[in-house]
């Protein structure tokens, strides 16, 4: 599994409350969410964001509310990983649990900017940022997650064990 | 090496003699817990991968909390997903408007979780368990409608920060204001993937409600859960509620902490935590200037149950909040407002110049009953005071006690409750 995209950054302790605001939650519309993702410290991310791109950030990312809403409404925006010093362990659940690929890589958190390009190789855990000329390593995915990254997802990953 | 009580519950529910920290294990549990925001994305999760009956009708809980009575169309519609599956799956524990409450408040009052037990809820603050000696933990809707599915859930298993208790606390001082104390001292990450595990002889100091608070905090602190040890003061409070058999826990003699910390009790003082994170914690005396504010909220899965009624009531009775200071007080359950109207603290509240609503989340997160507007301050009893939690993203709120919160209302200002 592979993905290449551009980056978006942000800082430490990017809660779930503004990647998905709790006005917006009497959805659970993956396009509706995703028109409000990050609006409340980046109001221009939903326009800037393109397929396939990449979201940093520091410290205890998606801390807060265990909604899924927050990793749901990340994954439609079209963010294909997110790379952070730490994770907050609920949204390091669901994120895992919907499919959405996420790296701890204090390193790669540091050293990307906004707009480096970036291509990230999820079975070997190597992170090669084209605008710096550089790359990071991270941690690649135990067995159990790949299965489920392999599957899109827990649900499908329990519906194809069973069968 | 010996086990914490975490790992113990955690090895019993996989049904091994042994766990270590960092091992992935599948457990068995007890109880699978959503609301009315998270249940419709597991419903739709379960029912898109054709799962036809949940595990267990008995260990689903399902309560209409967060936008309920409904807030608008939209919620209308998710309450409406949620009883219609309850309803189809014959769902034990379904609580809608007229007998539901706030759902950390309701589990353990109804004794739907008791000591022991492990469980799972589409709500981060489903920690809050851990005050009666259970394994307890916030997970979202996919790990729901799975859990539903199979009555499964995995986990990584924690390593544990210890919390050596000891003293009592001061007359104005409770459970919130030690779980504030120590996010202050720790951090909102200071406990990230970890057990938070509360022992030693200031327990007995220590009443349920006091202990719910601390343990429903326990994700502020980014831990996986808070667990308090088992003493007379659980029996006595679960006695009465849970009517099947449970097993309690204790930490091995030998077991291995990442960190110990040693708290004295009775030198904790009462803890504001300013914008925009519960650990900004601040006590009297490094707040200089006077912090005006406009709103006060009295309610929560913290800090909305019979205790913290019962001292807003004793520090508003034959007062008046100050004038342009909104005071909004939610009991936590039905049984608790209902207590409360016999006692006659509705009458002092009301006499007082507050309002009293439903139990509802409401304004917690911003849902609805007292949403702050632009560069609005409101002191309260809630868990969360991130950018915009309760309305405006220019708006701010100030985490602290039930006590702390009714005597700034009076004040019109922030200000604690200097005792009788
Ligand atoms: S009261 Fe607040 S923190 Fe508690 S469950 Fe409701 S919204 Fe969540």
């Amino acid at each position: 599994m592979e993905t290449k995209g551009y980056a978006h950054k942000y800082g430490d302790n990017v809660d779930t409350d503004v990647i998905i605001p709790a006005r917006y939650l009497n959805t659970s519309d993956p396009k509706e969410l995703a028109e409000k993702c990050m609006c409340d410290i980046d109001a221009d991310f939903v326009n800037k964001v393109k397929a396939n791109d990449i979201m940093v950030a520091g410290f205890n990312f998606g801390c807060g509310s265990s909604r899924e809403h927050a990793p749901i409404a990340i994954k439609a925006s079209g963010i294909s990983c997110v790379i952070a010093k730490s994770f907050a362990r609920i949204f390091y659940r669901n994120a895992i649990n919907i499919g959405l690929p996420i790296l701890e890589c204090p390193k790669a958190s540091e050293r990307i900017d906004t707009a480096d390009e970036i291509e990230i190789n999820f079975d070997t855990g190597e992170i090669i940022n084209h605008t710096k000329g550089e790359s990071y390593q991270a941690e690649p995915f135990p067995a159990f997650i790949q299965n489920i990254m392999k599957h899109n997802g827990l649900m499908n990953a329990i519906k194809e064990g069973k069968e | 090496m010996g086990m914490t009580m975490t790992q113990k519950i955690l090895a019993e529910h996989a049904h091994v003699a042994e766990v270590k920290a960092g091992q992935l294990i599948e457990v068995d549990l007890d109880m699978v817990l959503g609301n009315d925001i998270t249940s419709p994305v597991a419903i739709k999760e379960f029912e898109k991968y054709g799962f036809e009956q949940v595990f267990d009708p008995g260990r689903v809980t399902m309560v209409m909390d967060h936008f309920a009575p409904n807030k608008d169309i939209k919620a209308a519609q998710q309450c409406k997903a949620c009883r219609t599956f309850a309803y189809a799956k014959n769902i034990k524990h379904f609580y809608d408007v007229g007998e539901m409450g706030i759902e950390h408040a309701l589990l353990p009052e109804k004794g739907i979780v008791g000591p022991g037990e492990c469980i799972i809820g589409a709500d981060s603050h489903t920690c809050t368990y851990g005050a009666l000696n259970a394994f307890s933990t916030g997970v979202g809707s996919t790990d729901m409608a799975a859990g539903m599915a199979t009555g499964k859930c995995w986990f990584k298993i924690p390593e544990a920060i210890k919390f050596d208790l000891r003293g009592k606390l001061a007359p104005n001082v409770s459970g919130k204001d030690v779980i504030l104390h120590i996010i202050g001292m720790i951090g909102v990450d200071g406990a990230l993937y970890k057990s938070m595990e509360f022992s030693g002889v200031g327990l007995r100091n220590l009443t349920m409600d006091d202990r719910l608070a601390m343990a429903n905090m326990a994700i502020e602190a980014g831990a996986k859960n808070g667990i308090f040890a088992y003493d007379e003061i659980t029996e006595a409070y679960v006695k009465e509620r849970v009517h099947r058999p449970y097993k309690t826990y204790e930490a091995d003699s030998d077991a291995d902490y990442a960190n110990v910390y040693h708290i004295d009790l009775s030198a904790i003082k009462p803890t504001i935590a300013f914008p925009h994170l519960p650990e900004n914690t601040k006590t009297m005396e490094d707040i200089k200037e006077n912090i005006v504010i406009d709103q006060v909220v009295i309610g929560s899965c913290t800090n909305g149950r019979l205790s913290d009624m019962e001292t807003a009531a004793k520090i508003l009775k034959g007062k008046h909040v100050a004038k342009g200071v909104r005071t909004i007080i939610i009991p936590a359950t039905q049984a608790i407002y209902k207590e409360c109207m016999k006692r006659g603290y509705m009458e002092i509240f009301i006499d007082a110049g507050c309002v009293v609503s439903t139990p509802t989340c409401g304004p917690c997160l911003g849902g609805y009953m007292g949403i702050l507007a632009e560069g609005e301050r409101c002191v309260a009893t809630t868990n969360r005071n991130f950018v915009g939690r309760m309305g405006h993203v220019e708006s701010e709120v100030y985490l602290a006690s039930p006590a702390t919160a009714a005597a700034s209302a009076i004040a019109g200002h922030i200000a604690v409750w200097e005792g009788e």
